[in-house]
C-alpha cells in the first residue's frame, strides 16, 4: 500500500487538503476543497499501520461500502471514496457544530431535553433501518445535529447492511462496538438485529438523564457479558424526579431480550413524543435491581438462551408498523364505524407488533383559536378523547398497542399529514366523508391525505352509502 | 466495461432470450457464458446455435459438464441428467457438436477467472455449494474475482484478510461492491433451470471499473418450456422444477 505523507496543501484525487480537524486512533479528519467547488468537505483517512488490528482496515472498507448507499438528512452526504491501492479515504459533507460528546460535561440533563433528543435520534435510526442498515456503534461521539434539528449519525465503520456482504461477520473473535452502549446480543457476536441500536439509544438516554452509565464501561469481555444477567439500577432510584413514563421507556429499550424492546425506532420515538400515552408496566415503578436469586438463576443459564435470535431477513420493520386511524366522530354512521374497525383489525392481525394511534382532529375556529370549551363549558378535548375510546372499544385491542390523540387544527388534512410525517406513520386508515354534497363544498380530506401522505392510505367507504 | 454473465442455460430458449433481452437493455459491453448450454431442456440445437453466433461476435463461452457429456465425454451423472443427455445427443447438428466440443474449460479477462465449476480442479465438476468449497476454489487461483456456475443458486463468497470465507446471499438488483482488498467468488444463478425458489431466469452483470456485481432476474413463460419438456418425453421432474424454481 503506497502512502504519501499527507499535509495541508497537498492534493489527493482532486481534493486539496486543508486543516487537520481531528486525529484519532482509527482515523484522521481533514477539511478539504475541490477545484471549482466552493463547498468545504470532510476527508476521513484511516490510520493503517503495519501489524495494526486488521479490523481497522475491514471497518474502513465497510464504511466505504455503506456510506455511498445511504440517503437522507440523517447521514452525512457521501462525496467520494479513495482507492485502497493508492490512499484510502472517504470525502463527505462537513457538518457544522459538535457531536454530543461535549454534553457529557453537563450531565444529567433534564428529562424533557433527553426525551426530545432521544426522539430525534430514534428518527435517524428509523431512517437508517428502513435503508437496511444497522449502525451498531451508536454513542454520543457519533451523533450530531443539523441546525434544523435532525439528528445525524456518523461513522459507519461497524455498521451492517442487510443487502451487502458483512466483512466483519465472523471475521474476528471479539465483539465490536463501544462497551457502554453495546447490546447483549452484540456482545454475543450477533450483528443482524436492528434492535441492538434501540438498546444503545436506551443506554444513552439513561446516561444523559442520570449522569450514570447503566452498565459502566467494562474493558474486558467478561465485564461486557454481565449485562446479559445483571440489570441496571432503575433510573428513578438514582434520580427520584425522573417520571415513571421515562423509566418505562428507557428500561424497555434496555431489555436483554430484543423481542421485549421497542420493535422499531419509530415506535420508540412515538412514545418519547407522547409521554402521557406511554403504557406503564412494572418497569415504570421499579426502584431496585433484580434480587440476588433472580440474577443467580440467569447467570446459570447458557448465555444464548438469555438473548433473542435476530429477526429473519424477511421480517423487516414493516412488521411493526405504526397505523394511524383518523376518525371523524361528527360524520360517522354506524356502518362506517364498523367497517373502519374491521379494516383496522385485519391490518393489526397481520402485524402482531403494530401500534395503533387513533386520531381525531378538533377543528379550530379561525377567529377564536383558543376556544376549546363548548357552550356547556365541557372541555371539548376531553370529550373527544372519551369519544375516540368509545369508538375503539369494540376492537378490544390490548392497552399497550393503542394510543388516542386529539389534534387541534384549522386544516384537518394538513394536520394528519404532519402527524404522519413526524411520527413515521406507515399506514393511515380513514373514512370517506359520507355525504357527497358536503364533500363537494368542503373538499375531501381523505383525497388530499391519500394524494400527499408519505405512507400507505386506506380510505374506507361504505358501499352504496351515497345512493 | 459492463459484463453480462449467464450460466446454465440448459437448452431453455425462452429463458435465454428473456435474459439476453434484459442484458441488452442494461447495456452490457461483453457477454460471458459460464457453461451448460445444453442438457435438461427442450431446445438444445436452437440454444447452441444462438450461443455459437454470440461467441462468433466476441462472447466468451465455457464448457459445462452437460456440454461435455452431450458431445461424448463420459461423466458421472444422475439418471435424470443422463436421460436428458441421451435425448439431447441426436438432436444436435454436427456444427453444434463441434462448437460444444471446442469450448474451453476456463477463460481469464483482466483480473477475472471464468470457469463452470470449482476452479481448483475444473474437470472434476465439483460444486461450489458452501464456504469450504469456496475456500478450496479461491485458494487455488490468483484471480481477484472468480465466476462460476453449476450450482443454479446465486451466492457470493469472499476470502477475508484472516483467511476465512464469508458467504453472502445476493439481493436482486442490489449492487455488491467487490473490494479489491480481497478475493471474491461469484456463483451465478441459472438462466435455464433456477433452483433458488424463484423460477425467473437468473444472471449477473459486473461493472469492472466500479467493481460492482449485480444479480438480476428475468421472468419468462416457463409454463410453455415445461410443456415442451413434457411433449419431448423428457422426465416429468424437469418440467415441474422449472415452474417451482427448485
Amino acid at each position: 500500500m503506497a502512502k504519501s505523507k499527507l499535509e495541508t496543501g497537498s492534493i489527493l484525487d482532486g481534493f486539496t487538503i486543508g486543516e487537520l480537524i481531528h486525529r484519532g486512533g482509527m482515523a484522521s479528519l481533514w477539511e478539504v476543497k475541490r477545484e471549482g467547488d466552493p463547498t468545504h468537505y470532510l476527508m476521513k483517512i484511516p490510520v493503517l499501520n503495519e501489524g495494526e488490528d486488521p479490523a481497522a482496515i475491514v471497518s474502513f472498507e465497510m464504511e466505504q461500502m455503506i456510506m455511498p448507499r445511504l440517503k437522507g438528512a440523517h447521514v452525512p452526504r457521501h462525496v467520494a471514496n479513495g482507492d485502497f491501492a493508492v490512499q484510502p479515504f472517504i470525502v463527505m459533507e462537513r457538518l457544522a457544530g459538535e457531536t454530543l460528546l461535549p454534553q457529557l460535561k453537563h450531565l444529567p440533563l433534564p428529562v424533557d431535553k433527553v426525551a426530545e433528543m432521544g426522539a430525534a435520534i430514534a428518527d435517524a435510526l428509523e431512517s437508517l433501518h428502513r435503508q437496511g442498515v444497522i449502525h451498531l456503534d451508536l454513542k454520543p461521539s457519533n451523533i450530531m445535529f443539523r441546525p434544523s434539528g435532525e439528528a445525524v449519525l456518523i461513522d459507519y465503520g461497524l455498521a451492517h447492511h442487510r443487502d451487502l456482504p458483512d466483512l466483519l461477520q465472523e471475521e474476528f473473535r471479539l465483539p465490536y462496538g463501544t462497551a457502554p452502549y453495546m447490546a447483549p446480543e452484540q456482545v454475543m457476536g450477533i450483528r443482524t438485529d436492528p434492535r441492538s441500536d434501540i438498546f444503545a439509544l436506551g443506554c444513552l438516554m439513561y446516561f444523559f438523564a442520570t449522569g450514570v452509565r447503566p452498565f459502566g464501561d467494562p474493558q474486558k469481555l467478561k465485564g461486557l457479558k454481565q449485562r446479559l444477567w445483571r440489570d441496571p439500577v432503575p433510573p428513578r432510584k438514582l434520580k427520584p424526579d425522573i417520571p415513571p413514563w421515562f423509566q418505562e421507556i428507557v428500561l424497555r429499550c434496555l431489555e436483554v431480550k430484543a423481542g421485549r424492546r421497542y420493535p422499531t425506532p419509530a415506535q420508540l420515538a412515538h412514545d418519547l413524543r407522547n409521554p402521557t400515552q406511554v403504557q406503564l408496566s412494572a418497569r415504570a415503578e421499579k426502584l431496585q435491581k433484580d434480587g440476588f436469586f433472580a440474577v443467580l438463576k440467569r447467570k446459570g443459564e447458557p448465555p444464548r438462551s438469555l438473548i433473542d435470535k435476530p429477526p429473519e431477513r424477511e421480517a423487516e420493520a414493516s412488521d411493526a408498523p405504526i397505523v394511524a386511524a383518523a376518525i371523524n366522530l361528527d360524520d360517522m354512521t354506524p356502518e362506517l364505524a364498523d367497517k373502519l374497525r374491521r379494516t383496522l383489525l385485519r391490518i393489526l392481525e397481520r402485524s402482531p407488533e403494530a401500534r395503533l394511534a387513533v386520531l381525531n382532529v378538533l377543528k379550530l375556529n379561525r377567529i377564536a383559536m383558543d376556544q376549546t370549551l363548548d357552550e356547556e363549558g365541557n372541555n371539548k378535548h376531553v370529550a373527544r378523547l372519551v369519544g375516540l375510546k368509545d369508538w375503539a372499544r369494540p376492537m378490544k385491542i390490548a392497552q399497550g398497542r393503542v394510543t388516542y390523540h386529539v389534534l387541534e387544527a384549522i386544516d384537518p388534512a394538513d394536520t394528519l399529514l404532519d402527524y404522519a410525517r413526524v411520527n413515521n406513520v406507515d399506514h393511515i386508515v380513514m373514512g370517506a366523508r359520507a355525504n357527497s354534497t358536503m364533500r363537494k363544498i368542503l373538499g375531501s380530506v381523505s383525497g388530499k391525505v391519500a394524494m400527499e401522505a408519505p405512507c400507505t392510505v386506506t380510505v374506507v367507504r361504505v358501499r352504496g352509502a351515497e345512493e | 466495461m459492463l459484463l453480462g454473465i449467464i450460466s446454465d442455460l440448459h437448452a431453455n430458449e425462452l429463458a435465454l432470450e428473456a435474459s439476453l433481452a434484459a442484458l441488452q437493455r442494461l447495456g452490457v459491453d461483453r457477454l460471458v457464458i459460464l457453461g451448460d448450454v445444453v442438457g435438461y431442456g427442450p431446445d438444445p440445437e436452437v440454444v447452441t446455435q444462438r450461443i455459437a453466433a454470440l461467441a462468433g461476435q466476441g462472447a466468451i463461452c465455457l464448457m459445462g459438464n452437460h456440454d461435455s457429456a452431450a458431445v461424448g465425454a463420459r461423466s458421472a451423472m444422475n439418471d435424470m441428467a443422463a436421460a436428458a443427455i441421451a435425448w439431447t445427443r441426436p438432436r444436435l447438428s454436427e456444427a453444434s457438436r463441434q462448437f460444444l466440443a471446442g469450448l474451453p474449460m476456463t477463460a481469464t479477462l483482466e483480473d477475472m477467472l471464468f470457469v463452470h465449476a470449482d476452479a481448483s480442479n475444473p474437470e472434476a465438476w465439483n460444486y461450489v455449494v458452501d464456504a469450504a468449497a469456496a475456500m478450496q476454489s479461491l485458494t487455488a487461483v490468483r484471480a481477484q474475482v472468480t465466476f462460476v456456475g453449476h450450482v443454479h443458486r446465486p451466492q457470493v463468497y469472499c476470502l477475508t484478510a484472516t483467511a476465512k470465507v464469508i458467504a453472502h446471499t445476493p439481493v436482486t438488483n442490489t449492487a455488491v461492491p467487490l473490494s479489491p482488498q480481497r478475493q471474491w467468488l461469484a456463483v451465478a444463478g441459472a438462466v435455464g433451470q433456477p433452483r433458488d425458489g424463484n423460477p425467473a431466469a437468473s444472471f449477473m452483470t459486473y461493472e469492472t471499473a466500479a467493481r460492482e456485481l449485480t444479480f438480476h432476474r428475468a421472468t419468462y413463460d416457463y409454463d410453455t418450456t415445461a410443456r415442451r419438456i413434457r411433449d419431448a418425453g423428457l422426465p416429468e421432474r424437469l418440467a415441474e422444477r422449472l415452474v417451482n424454481g427448485t
